[in-house]
């Protein structure tokens, strides 16, 4: 292939079915196990999978749950600090803070397209947040209960999601990739910002010091264990038989290349990105078992083992029954906008313009 | 030492302080909004316009603070007065109903402030007309925003055009105000510096007029006006917003933020 | 209401304009009901960060695509044609393979 061809790009949008319907009718290829081969010589020769490609259904399921799992994070992941909107104590945090919640919302959009181009739509895809039936990352189900909570939300849990997302950016679904790379370009400063927040407050007064410290003791372990999901090594906490099945999932995860580390290889560098940056701004990380391990050449910490993990989850509490309900609120509230919006299209449906443009002033072109 | 500020200083602090604390109060209902919004999309717009509205108080304000004198920043400013020391007309600070409310609301802002910024364009005070400039762009979106939603909701469902319609009689009696003269007001007009908002009033009627024809909704004839923002004479709601406001400013005395 | 089949739901091609000079680029898609709609949110979600010159959306289904396979013999002519590249051609001076 020549280097620098502009090839369709064909991450559209597409219906439910048609995608493997598409390549079958034309004859390209026929019977599932020469599509298959020819979706594992794509994977092995590193090149990525596009939502027309023939994929099996494993893989599709798999990343259905992964992308729609972390686009409700994203949406959830909203109420924490954007709760402290109104109350941020300067308007630069003001500022800082409307847009990280912003972004949030962003993402989520970013990743229900992408989660869209496997062929489940986003109204589906929130009635299954709305009714249980798909999660959302549960570091969120835990409560922002002062100012500096804002802070360390953005150092810890979304430091370590930029350790986990960094690989995502080359995972092996192009439409997960290219959403992946866009959040990953978008957040670098929500961990500074974070940090800043925390900084400013170590730097004040003993009260102020005391509020980072309280906040950051709480948001540590929502980080460490539930960022990165369930041990799956010996090494990360979890006994022989745990690791294999975690491991099981992982590795088939890993496979096709939609995960490329196990949970406890990003854990790890979580915490020796972490460490030095607390002790740098002077506040603690409420793990005793932290220490330099000259042998490794990394930080130990206190295995995430399982009876932490779960301590962690923090599932059914007053918190994460008041992060859907308000969600869910929200989206019953705006039913009758959303129905005003369908009413009216479809009176403008007749000679609708196929596509519009904007000009560089914002206006509307055609 | 600071000189003593001129008499027309003064005058200007005091206008630039009402526009700002404007642009501030509504940045903060819109605050409360994010996470609420009917899609997530939404959420994103409403976002948007609080961070525009936030860039611009935050310009205002400390603007005003080197007008007056009293070197006060934009912080001191925003979270160190009372009550009673804000200029923000009462429109601003109304309780958000439903989304409608917010709508009518924006339309309202929206349209007034555009005209406003284009007119301060051409001010004599340097600072102002940059302003204006940048501004008046920003809000062009805002206003496109709040129009479209209004035809949306206008002509969408029974109960979309009755909710509309109903968010329109709420706040329309709260536009006047946004016009209102003053001596001030008179005195910053004159010397060209500022423009007497009474001026934009017609423009202003027409835009939203076309707007709500094209929504086929009935522009509010309201009973009564409201007044007393711009002398500190706020509704109830205005105490419990600027606490919230300022609640962790508060809580630490002598805080580095 | 059944929201599956809502309009609010219709998905459109997002394509921007980073500078000027260059040609729109696919960055993803949005939902909206009307073509307003959804340039508004296009804007809002792809150019916070004011990097853009022009957006257009597209209506997802007036999109007419063909499979992106190495193997579909839609594209089959875009391969081995090396004549179309500069690369191809001897370079205009010595020090480069490129004619710049």
């Amino acid at each position: 292939m020549c280097a620098g061809i502009e090839r369709p790009r064909s991450d559209l949008f597409i219906c439910e079915g048609t995608a493997t319907a598409a390549v079958l009718d034309e004859g390209v290829v026929d019977g599932v196990e020469q599509l298959n081969a020819h979706f594992e010589a794509l994977l092995a020769a590193g090149e990525q999978i596009e939502p027309r490609d023939w994929m099996p259904d494993g893989y599709r399921r798999m990343l259905v749950r992964q992308v729609s799992q972390h686009a409700h994070s994203e949406i959830i992941g909203m109420q924490p600090e954007g709760s402290w909107l109104t109350r941020a104590p300067s308007l630069h945090r003001k500022a800082s803070l409307l847009a990280k919640v912003q972004d949030e919302a962003g993402h989520g959009l970013y990743l229900y397209s992408a989660a869209e181009t496997l062929g489940v739509s986003r109204a589906d895809l929130l009635d299954a947040l709305h009714s249980g039936h798909q999660r959302y990352a549960a570091t969120f189900n835990h409560p922002a209960l002062t100012w500096a909570d804002t802070g360390a939300i953005a150092w810890l849990t979304d430091g370590a999601a930029v350790v986990n997302q960094a690989p995502l950016c080359h995972t092996s679904y192009g439409p997960y990739a290219r959403a992946m790379r866009r959040v990953c370009q978008e957040e670098a400063f929500h961990v500074r910002q974070g940090y800043d927040v925390l900084w400013s407050l170590c730097q004040g007064t003993p009260e102020q010091k005391e509020m980072a410290q309280d906040a950051v003791n709480r948001w540590w372990l929502p980080a460490v264990a539930l960022m990165f999901g369930p041990p799956d090594t010996v090494a990360g906490g979890a006994d022989d038989r745990t690791a294999a099945m975690g491991a099981a999932v992982s590795q088939r995860s890993m496979a096709w290349g939609i995960k490329r580390h196990t949970n406890d290889e990003l854990r790890q560098r979580f915490v020796d990105n972490v460490v030095p940056q607390a002790e740098r701004m002077g506040v603690t990380l409420p793990d005793p078992a932290i220490r330099w391990n000259e042998e490794r050449g990394h930080y130990d910490f206190s295995p995430i083992d399982w009876q932490l993990f779960r301590g962690a989850l923090g599932d059914g509490s007053q918190c994460a029954r008041q992060r859907l309900a308000h969600r869910v609120a929200a989206h019953e509230d705006g039913a009758w906008v959303r129905e005003a919006v369908d009413a009216y299209a479809a009176q403008l449906a007749d000679g609708e313009l196929e596509s519009v443009e904007l000009d560089d002033e914002g206006r509307r072109v055609s | 030492m600071t000189a003593e500020p001129t008499a027309e200083d003064t005058d200007l602090a005091e206008y630039v302080l009402r526009l700002g604390d404007d642009a501030l109060v509504l940045c903060q209902r819109l605050c409360a909004l994010v996470t609420r919004a009917p899609t997530i999309e939404e959420d994103l717009a409403l976002a948007n316009i609080a961070l525009d509205l936030l860039g611009h108080a935050r310009t205002l304000l400390a603007y005003s603070g080197t007008l007056d004198g009293t070197g006060r920043g934009e912080d001191e400013l925003a979270y160190h007065r009372t009550e009673r020391q804000f200029r923000s007309a009462l429109l601003m600070e109304l309780v958000p109903g439903d989304f409608a409310v917010t709508i009518a609301r924006q339309l309202v802002y929206a349209h007034y402030s555009r005209l406003l910024w284009s007119a301060l364009e051409k001010s004599s005070d340097a600072t102002l007309a940059a302003f204006g400039a940048r501004a008046s762009r920003e809000v062009e979106y805002h206003q496109m925003h709040a129009d479209q939603w209004t035809v949306r909701l206008g002509r969408g469902t029974a109960e979309s055009r009755r909710r509309m319609q109903a968010g329109l009689d709420l706040v329309w009696p709260y536009a006047a105000e946004l016009f209102e003269r003053d001596a001030l007001v008179d005195r910053l007009d004159a010397a060209g510096t500022a423009v007497a908002p009474a001026r934009l009033r017609e423009e202003w009627e027409r835009e939203v007029a076309a707007v709500l024809d094209e929504a086929r909704l009935t522009l509010p004839k309201p009973a009564w006006q409201a007044t007393g923002g711009r002398d500190g004479l706020h509704t109830e709601a205005f105490a419990p917003l600027f606490a919230e406001f300022r609640s962790v400013r508060l809580q630490y005395p002598g805080g580095t933020w | 209401m059944s929201e599956r089949s809502a309009r609010v739901l219709t998905p459109w091609e997002v394509f921007i304009r980073p500078r000027r000079g260059l040609a729109h680029q696919h960055v993803g898609s949005v939902h909206g009901a009307d073509a307003d709609m959804a340039l508004a949110n296009a804007r809002d979600l792809y150019t916070r960060r004011g990097e853009t010159v022009s957006v257009w959306v597209v209506r997802s289904d007036s999109v007419h695509a063909a499979s992106p396979s190495e193997k579909d013999p839609f594209f089959s002519n875009a391969a081995h044609k090396p004549y179309r590249y500069p690369e191809h051609y001897i370079p205009l001076n010595e020090e480069s393979g490129h004619d710049g």
